[in-house]
């Protein structure tokens, strides 16, 4: 059980009446990268977004390293510095240069001193090839830099586990592909990841497991091979031949 | 001519007191406007605070909007010149015939007056701020005042800053009215002036000409501010791939 990461049981999350996850369990283990993958409106951003509590739960639970994150008393802030998240608008702070946007959580959340701060910083900016920009401000960068800058804060906060929220959906077409060509290097590193993304190449030769999800469950959670040639569900198939036909 | 000589006459005969009383409009309009931003800022990081699960601090919370809410709607809906009235006299009342001193019940009510003003101003400039600035911010694990102080506040102190400024250039023009309490601001000592003098319409287009001077300083001090704010719109790029100590300057197009 040690090196389960996350515990999800019957997670439920209504809009109002609207009934978006309608019982998620999951089990999550320690180094797995996982792709989310369905329709829009199958709830795969919220079920994201739940991990991470930017959305409050319904109903249902869960556990992260066997601790129970809805209960009460339970240090959100902490537990967000090691969940960290990478969103489809980049959300980099608007008001900073590239380096102060990968410094402010280090400084203010793991009250590390500004000299290591900017040092880890550095490190994770050149792993995403944007050392050269720590002077610029987002609304300087393109697309893609920005999202990389994005990956760069999150890494910066040495979380236990990434999660990216349709990171190439804002993105031009030939900016998709350094995005996740560095995605596909962080993969490598033993980093748990969990990923919701339409870019079906990706997720078929990236990720360790695949959830499909359609209408707020997930109807299917297989190995990527099973899922793009063998899938079990029909509503997968005709999931993944109505994507798949659009792009050829 | 003799209009010239008359204005000529009134400045070089009152001068002392026209600029006591630049000063006194000067030094309230100013403390007022900043007191204001902070009583605006204060209560718009107070307002914005996310719904506790605790019942007893949600409790807390909801007589806390309540009252700042009362606050809110009673200084916007009631004049000035009314308010340094009831404050003024009503301490008089209260503390047996003693008096506030008048340049600081005129501080005081300026300040509170701009606060009610500045907690709409800034609740706009927060609401203005995209909803990813906050998540982004929440995601690494800040709270919700690091949020505010580092992240949110200081992208809506540039958005509101020209309703800050409005609000700045109102306060000049607006502590006039604290001649009532006997504040020796310009337009108390220009009515001195004019008591004296019986030059009604001469007295009067001195202080005009000097409140615009005001205003219209203060305008365009504010509007550099503003672009002091925007921040430089060029940066260095650190080494490139053929030559890392190359520095490669990049500007933005307008």
């Amino acid at each position: 059980m040690a090196d389960t990461v996350f515990e999800i049981r019957n997670l439920v999350k209504n809009f109002g009446s609207n009934e978006v996850l309608k019982g998620i369990s999951a089990t999550v283990k320690k180094g797995e990268v996982i792709s989310v993958i369905g329709a829009s409106g199958s709830g795969k951003s919220t079920f994201l977004r739940c991990l991470n509590l930017l959305e409050q739960p319904t109903s249902g639970s869960i556990e992260f390293e066997g601790n129970d994150i809805l209960g009460k008393g339970f240090n959100v802030e902490a537990y967000r510095a090691k969940v960290g998240m990478v969103f489809q608008s980049f959300n980099l702070f608007n008001n900073m240069n590239v380096l102060k946007n990968c410094v402010l959580g280090q400084m203010k959340v793991l009250k590390r001193s500004k000299k290591e701060a900017e040092e880890v910083a550095m490190k994770y900016l050149s792993v995403v090839g944007m050392s050269a920009y720590v002077n610029a401000r987002p609304a300087q960068l393109s697309g893609g830099q920005k999202q990389r800058v994005a990956i760069a804060r999150a890494l910066s906060m040495n979380p236990e586990v990434l999660l990216f929220d349709e990171p190439t959906s804002a993105l031009d077409p030939e900016m998709v592909g350094e995005v996740l060509s560095v995605m596909r290097d962080l993969s490598k590193t033993g980093l748990t990841m969990i990923t919701v993304t339409h870019e079906m190449q990706f997720a078929r030769e990236v990720s360790s497991r695949v959830l499909f999800m359609d209408g707020g469950v997930i109807a299917e959670d297989a190995l990527p091979e099973v899922i793009f040639t063998s899938p079990k569900e029909a509503r997968t198939r005709e999931f993944l031949t109505r994507v798949l036909e659009k792009r050829a | 001519m003799q209009f010239f000589n008359e204005i000529i006459g009134i400045i070089s005969k009152y001068w002392q007191m026209l600029l006591k009383g630049l000063g006194y409009t000067m030094l309230i309009a100013l403390v007022g406007t900043l007191v204001g931003l902070v009583i605006g800022l204060l209560t718009g990081v107070l307002r914005t605070i996310p719904k506790s699960k605790n019942t007893f601090l949600r409790i807390l919370q909801k007589i806390m909007n309540f009252i700042i809410a009362v606050y809110v709607e009673i200084f916007r809906g009631t004049p000035m010149m009314v308010q340094a009235m009831v404050i003024f006299w009503g301490y008089a009342l209260l503390a047996g015939g003693n008096t506030l001193p008048v340049i600081g019940a005129g501080l005081f009510i300026v300040s509170i007056n701009t606060g009610a003003y500045m907690a709409e101003i800034v609740r706009g400039g927060i609401m203005s701020i995209d909803k990813g600035q906050f998540e982004g911010a929440h995601a690494i694990g800040m709270n919700h005042f690091q949020t505010m102080f580092y992240v949110v506040l200081p992208q809506a102190i540039r958005n509101i800053l020209p309703s800050v400024a409005n609000e700045f250039i109102i306060n000049i023009k607006d502590t006039s009215v604290l001649n009532v309490i006997g504040v020796a601001e310009l337009y108390y000592n220009a009515y001195m002036i004019q008591t004296m003098n019986y030059k009604i319409f001469q007295t009067y287009v001195i202080v005009s000409v000097m409140y615009f001077a005001m205003t219209f300083t203060v305008s365009r001090l504010l509007r550099l501010l503003e672009k002091a704010m925007n921040g430089k719109n060029s940066y260095v790029v650190l080494g490139s791939q053929s030559d890392p100590a190359a520095e490669i300057r990049v500007k933005e197009a307008e």
